[in-house]
C-alpha cells in the first residue's frame, strides 16, 4: 500500500473477483492519499467500537447482525461499490498497524474484526457465503452419496436436538476436522465421528470465522514485527504520529450538547454533585466549595464537565463567581476568570465549543502541586482514595474490588465498579466519560426510588 | 509394637511394616515408606519413555531437548510447592525425586523453552515462554456427585458409589475414541475418590485452549448449583447422537439396574422429593407424591423393589403427559442424566498450563498408588483393592517382589502388574505411533530443498 500526497488516485485492480467481504489476505496494491489513510481508519474504528459496544451490552446474534448492518451503512458506505471496497481494505490494513503494537490492542482488534466479519458473513446469502468459503481455499469437501446416506439418521437427530421437530437434513454437509469448528463442537450442534465434524451449509459461518481469526492473529504478529523493525522509524514524520494517535482516540459521544436528562440548575447543583457526579468531578466540586478556588487544570476539567451536564453559561458564571469572589474579589474575577469561562462555552475568540474531557484524557493528565484535577483512581494515594470512596458510600467489601482494579491500573474499570456499587446496578458498557457517568446516574435515579445502601 | 527407624543403609534395609490393627494415618503414608517407594518401585524409565513421546535421541529426527521442556511440580512435606521444575533425562528426574521424596508430583505442559530457564526469555517478541504441547486431560471426582449418592459423601468412596466412576469412564472413553478419533488414552486412579484421563495423541497434545474448552463443553451436561432444582436441561426434540448413544448403551441400563440397587433413589420421601422437584409440572409432582405417600407404609417390598416400582410409575406418568410442556419432553432422560452422566471438572481440561498428578504417585491421604485403569475392563476395578504403600513394603519384605523395577516382564508383584499393563496396552502402541510420526516428518523435511521456507 503506497501512501501518497497527490490529489489523483489510481483505480484499484483488486475488485475483480468481487466477493462482497474481503478477506484481507494480502496488503492491497494501491495508492492511498494521506488524508484517507486517517479518515478511513477512523470510520472503521467507529464501526469496531460500535460492535464492541453491542457485544458489551449482550446483544443476541440477530441484533448484532442488524447493528453491524447499520454501522457499516453509516460509516463505510460509498455509492461507488469499488470505492467502498477499497475503503474497507485500506481501513483494515491501517488499523492493523495501529492495533498490532501491544497484546492488549491486538486482542481487542482481533475480537472486534472477527465479530464484524462474522455478522457481515451472516448477512450474506448462501451463494455469497459459499464464494467466501472458496476464497479461503479451504480443502473441505462436501459429503455426498453413500457416506451421506449412512449419516442421515444421526444428522437428523442433531437437527431435532436443536429444536427443529422434523429431521430435515440439509442438502450439503462439509466434513471438517473438529478442531476447525470449536464453537459448534462445544454447543453440540454438529455430528462428530472419528475426529471429523459434519458441518451443515447453514453453519458455514463457524468454519470461516475460525479461519479468519487464525489468519488475522498471525498477520498481526507479522505486522508488529515489520512495524517495530522498519515502518515506525521510516514513517516517524508522516504515518507514525497518525497511527499512534488512532488507538487512543475517543470516539464516543462528545457531550457537547447536553441531553434532556442533563439540565441542571444552580440551586440543585450541590445535591446533584453528591448524588450523580463521578469521583473526579465530585472531588473538584468539593474543593471549589472548600477553597473557593481551583487552578487552571481543575477549572477546565470541571468547567467543561458542568457544561456537558447542562449548566447554562449564565449559571456557570454565577457559580464560579460566587465561589471565586470569596477569595479574589469581583473585579479580579471579571478580569481574569470570566473570559475563559465564556471561552469554554464558545462565546469568545474563535468560538470553538470545547468538548468535555473523556476519561482517557483525564487519566493521562498530570496534576501537580495544588492541583485537584486528574483521575482519583490514578492520581490519589491509596489512603486518600479509600477515604473518598468511603464518603461516596462504598462498603469495605465494595472498596476492595475497586482497589483491586486500581492496583492493576484499570482506572476506568475501578470507576465503573464504583458506579455499580453506588447505584446497585451493573454497567456493562463501562465508564469512559464523566458525563456518561452522570447521565447514567441520572437515568437510574429518575427511574427508581433511592438506591439501597451499599 | 516396635517400628525400627530406617536409616538409608542401602537397598537391603528391611523395614518392619507395623501390624495394622487400628490403623493411624501415618501407617498408610509416611516419609519412610515414600523413600522406599521412590527408591525402588517408582517406574522412572517408563514415565520418561512416555513423556518423551519417541524423542529418545536415537533417530536424527528426534528433538533431544523435548523432555527437558516439560514442567513438573513437586509438593513437599510441609505443603512446600515447587513449580517449573524440568529435567534433561530420566536419571535427572530420578535424582531429583530421590533427593526430596515429594508428597505429590504433578505433570504440566511442554513449553517453548526449559521451564527452569524461563526468566531468561521475555514475555513479548519472538522468544516467549509459552506452552506448546500438553495432553488433553480430564478429571472426574466423586465428590461432584454428592447430591446423587446416599452411601457416602465427601472424601469417602465405596463399592456402592464407585460404579458412577465406572460408567463415567465408559461414556467418556467411548466418545473420545468414536467421536473424536483419539487412540492413545490413559485412565488413572487418582488415589482416593476419582479418575484422571490423559489423551496423548499428537493431535490432542497440540490442541489450543479454545479447542480443549470446546471438547470439555461438548462433554458438559450437568449445570448444577444450589439454586436450581433442574440441573440437567435437555431441550429440543431428541438427544444429540452422542448423548443418545450414551443413554441407550450405558446410562439407562446403569440407572435402572446397578444404581437403583445401590442407592434406592425413590425409597424414602427425602430421596424422591428431590427427584420430583426435577419435574417442571406441579400437577404431576403432586399426583406422584400423593400416590407414594399413600403406599409408603403398606408395602412389604424391599427398598430396592419399591424404588423400581416408583420409577416405572414416574415413567408412565411422564410418558402420557409429556406433551403438556416442552420442558417435560425429555424429563425421564434428564433424571437419568442427572444421576449417571459424567461430571468432569471443566477447568482442568480447558488450559494447557494446568498441572495434573502424575500416574504412579502415591496419594498422601490413603497411601494408595495412582495406578492405571483398563477402560475395557473398568467394571472390575476396585478402588479399595488398589495397592497401598504398606502393602507394597510388606511384599518386599516377604521377598515377593524385586526391589528394582526393570524391563523384565516377569515381575508378578502387585505393582508390577500395573506397570506391565501400562507398558503393553498404552506405552508400546503410543511409542510405535510416535516413532512413525517422527520418521515421516523427518523424511518430508529432508525431502524439501534447503531454502524453501518462506517467511
Amino acid at each position: 500500500m503506497e501512501v501518497i500526497r497527490s490529489q489523483k488516485r489510481t483505480p484499484s485492480n483488486d475488485t475483480v473477483s468481487n466477493p462482497k467481504i474481503p478477506l484481507y489476505l494480502t496488503a492491497p496494491q494501491m495508492e492511498v492519499r494521506l488524508e484517507e489513510f486517517e479518515l478511513f481508519a477512523i470510520d472503521r474504528l467507529r464501526v469496531l467500537k460500535g460492535v464492541s459496544d453491542g457485544l458489551a451490552r449482550g446483544r443476541n446474534p440477530k441484533e448484532m447482525d442488524d447493528l453491524v448492518d447499520t454501522l457499516w451503512k453509516e460509516h463505510m458506505r460509498d455509492p461507488d461499490a469499488s470505492l467502498m471496497f477499497n475503503k474497507d481494505i485500506i481501513s483494515h490494513f491501517v488499523l492493523r498497524l495501529v492495533y498490532c503494537r501491544s497484546d492488549e490492542l491486538k486482542k481487542w482488534f482481533l475480537s472486534m474484526e472477527t465479530a464484524l466479519f462474522r455478522h457481515r458473513f451472516r448477512l450474506q446469502n448462501f451463494e455469497a457465503q459459499r464464494a467466501i468459503v472458496g476464497e479461503f481455499g479451504l480443502p473441505y469437501k462436501a459429503v455426498t452419496g453413500a457416506e451421506l446416506e449412512g449419516l442421515k439418521e444421526r444428522l437428523g437427530q442433531v437437527v431435532r436436538s436443536l429444536g427443529q421437530i422434523s429431521p430435515t437434513v440439509e442438502a450439503i454437509y462439509y466434513k471438517v476436522p473438529f478442531e476447525e469448528v470449536p464453537d459448534l463442537v462445544a454447543s453440540r450442534r454438529v455430528l462428530i465421528q472419528k475426529g471429523y465434524a459434519f458441518v451443515a451449509g447453514s453453519q458455514l459461518v463457524s468454519l470461516v470465522v475460525t479461519q479468519f481469526r487464525s489468519h488475522i492473529s498471525k498477520a498481526l504478529i507479522l505486522t508488529n514485527r515489520k512495524w517495530t523493525t522498519t515502518i515506525r522509524e521510516r514513517e516517524k514524520d508522516r504515518l507514525t504520529p497518525i497511527v499512534e494517535a488512532l488507538s487512543t482516540s475517543y470516539l464516543g459521544p462528545d457531550y457537547s450538547q447536553s441531553t434532556e436528562y442533563a439540565e441542571i440548575s444552580l440551586k440543585d447543583i450541590d445535591q446533584v454533585a453528591k448524588s450523580s457526579f463521578p469521583l473526579c468531578m465530585r472531588h473538584l466540586f468539593e474543593k471549589v466549595r472548600e477553597d473557593h478556588h481551583l487552578k487552571h487544570g481543575g477549572r477546565m476539567q470541571l468547567g467543561l464537565f458542568l457544561k456537558g451536564v447542562g449548566l447554562k453559561l449564565d449559571d456557570a458564571l454565577a457559580f464560579w463567581r460566587a465561589e471565586f469572589t470569596k477569595k479574589v474579589g469581583s473585579e479580579r474575577f471579571d478580569k481574569e476568570y470570566a473570559y475563559s469561562i465564556r471561552h469554554n462555552y464558545g462565546k469568545e475568540g474563535k468560538r470553538t465549543d470545547y468538548t468535555p474531557y473523556a476519561c482517557q484524557k483525564i487519566i493521562l493528565s498530570a496534576p501537580g502541586a495544588g492541583d485537584h484535577h486528574g483521575c482519583p483512581y490514578r492520581h490519589f494515594s491509596e489512603d486518600n482514595l479509600r477515604a473518598a470512596l468511603g464518603r461516596m458510600g462504598l462498603s469495605s467489601r465494595g472498596m476492595e474490588g475497586v482497589m483491586d482494579q486500581v492496583r492493576n491500573k484499570h482506572y476506568q474499570l475501578a470507576c465503573t465498579m464504583t458506579f455499580e456499587a453506588v447505584y446497585g446496578t451493573s454497567c456493562d458498557a463501562g465508564i469512559n466519560h464523566p458525563n456518561q457517568y452522570f447521565e447514567e446516574s441520572q437515568k437510574i435515579l429518575k427511574s427508581k426510588t433511592p438506591p439501597a445502601p451499599v | 509394637m516396635v517400628r525400627e527407624e530406617a536409616e538409608s543403609r542401602g537397598d537391603d534395609t528391611m523395614i518392619d511394616a507395623p501390624q495394622i490393627s487400628n490403623p493411624k494415618p501415618e501407617d498408610f503414608f509416611n516419609v519412610h515408606y515414600l523413600r522406599i517407594y521412590y527408591g525402588n518401585l517408582f517406574p522412572y524409565a517408563d514415565i520418561h519413555k512416555w513423556l518423551s513421546y519417541g524423542h529418545d535421541g536415537k533417530h536424527p529426527g528426534c528433538d533431544e531437548y523435548y523432555f527437558g521442556r516439560r514442567e513438573f511440580s513437586f509438593t513437599l512435606e510441609n505443603d512446600v510447592y515447587l513449580r517449573y521444575k524440568s529435567f534433561k533425562s530420566a536419571s535427572a528426574l530420578e535424582h531429583a525425586i530421590k533427593s526430596c521424596f515429594p508428597y505429590k508430583i504433578d505433570i504440566g505442559a511442554v513449553y517453548s523453552v526449559d521451564p527452569d530457564k524461563r526468566h531468561a526469555y521475555s514475555q513479548t517478541g519472538t522468544n516467549v515462554f509459552t506452552p506448546v504441547e500438553r495432553e488433553l486431560v480430564f478429571d472426574i471426582d466423586i465428590t461432584d456427585y454428592d447430591d446423587v449418592r446416599y452411601c457416602c459423601s465427601g472424601a469417602d468412596v465405596c463399592s456402592k458409589c464407585w460404579p458412577l466412576m465406572t460408567v463415567a469412564i465408559k461414556v467418556i472413553h467411548t466418545s473420545l475414541k468414536e467421536d473424536f478419533g483419539f487412540k492413545h488414552i490413559l485412565w488413572v486412579f487418582s488415589g482416593r475418590r476419582g479418575v484422571h484421563c490423559w489423551v496423548c495423541d499428537p493431535k490432542a497434545r497440540r490442541m489450543t485452549n479454545e479447542q480443549r474448552s470446546a471438547v470439555a463443553e461438548y462433554f458438559r451436561v450437568y449445570k448444577g448449583n444450589e439454586n436450581n432444582a433442574r440441573k440437567v436441561a435437555l431441550m429440543g426434540y431428541s438427544l444429540h447422537p452422542f448423548l443418545a448413544r450414551s443413554y441407550v448403551d450405558l446410562l439407562k441400563g446403569f440407572f435402572e439396574g446397578e444404581l437403583q440397587a445401590n442407592q434406592s433413589i425413590f425409597s424414602t420421601k427425602d430421596k424422591y422429593d428431590k427427584i420430583l422437584e426435577m419435574i417442571s409440572d406441579e400437577d404431576i409432582q403432586s399426583e406422584l407424591r400423593e400416590k407414594w405417600e399413600k403406599s409408603a407404609n403398606r408395602s412389604s417390598l424391599s427398598e430396592e423393589a419399591i424404588s423400581l416400582v416408583r420409577w416405572e410409575q414416574l415413567k408412565n406418568t411422564l410418558q402420557s403427559k409429556k406433551h403438556k410442556a416442552p420442558t417435560l419432553r425429555m424429563c425421564v432422560e434428564e433424571i437419568v442424566f442427572t444421576f449417571t452422566y459424567p461430571r468432569i471438572d471443566l477447568e482442568v481440561s480447558k488450559q494447557m498450563n494446568h498441572l495434573l498428578k502424575a500416574p504412579f504417585c502415591v496419594h498422601p491421604k490413603t497411601g494408595r498408588v495412582c495406578v492405571p485403569i483398563d477402560p475395557n475392563n473398568c467394571d472390575e476395578f476396585d478402588p479399595l483393592a488398589v495397592p497401598t504403600l504398606s502393602q507394597l513394603i510388606e511384599e518386599i519384605n516377604s521377598g515377593g517382589s524385586k526391589m528394582d523395577v526393570d524391563d523384565d516382564d516377569t515381575d508378578t508383584s502387585i505393582l508390577g502388574k500395573s506397570i506391565k499393563f501400562f507398558r503393553s496396552s498404552f506405552l508400546e502402541p503410543l511409542l510405535k505411533s510416535c516413532k512413525e510420526e517422527i520418521e515421516s516428518l523427518y523424511k518430508t523435511k529432508i525431502g524439501k530443498p534447503k531454502d524453501s521456507f518462506s517467511w
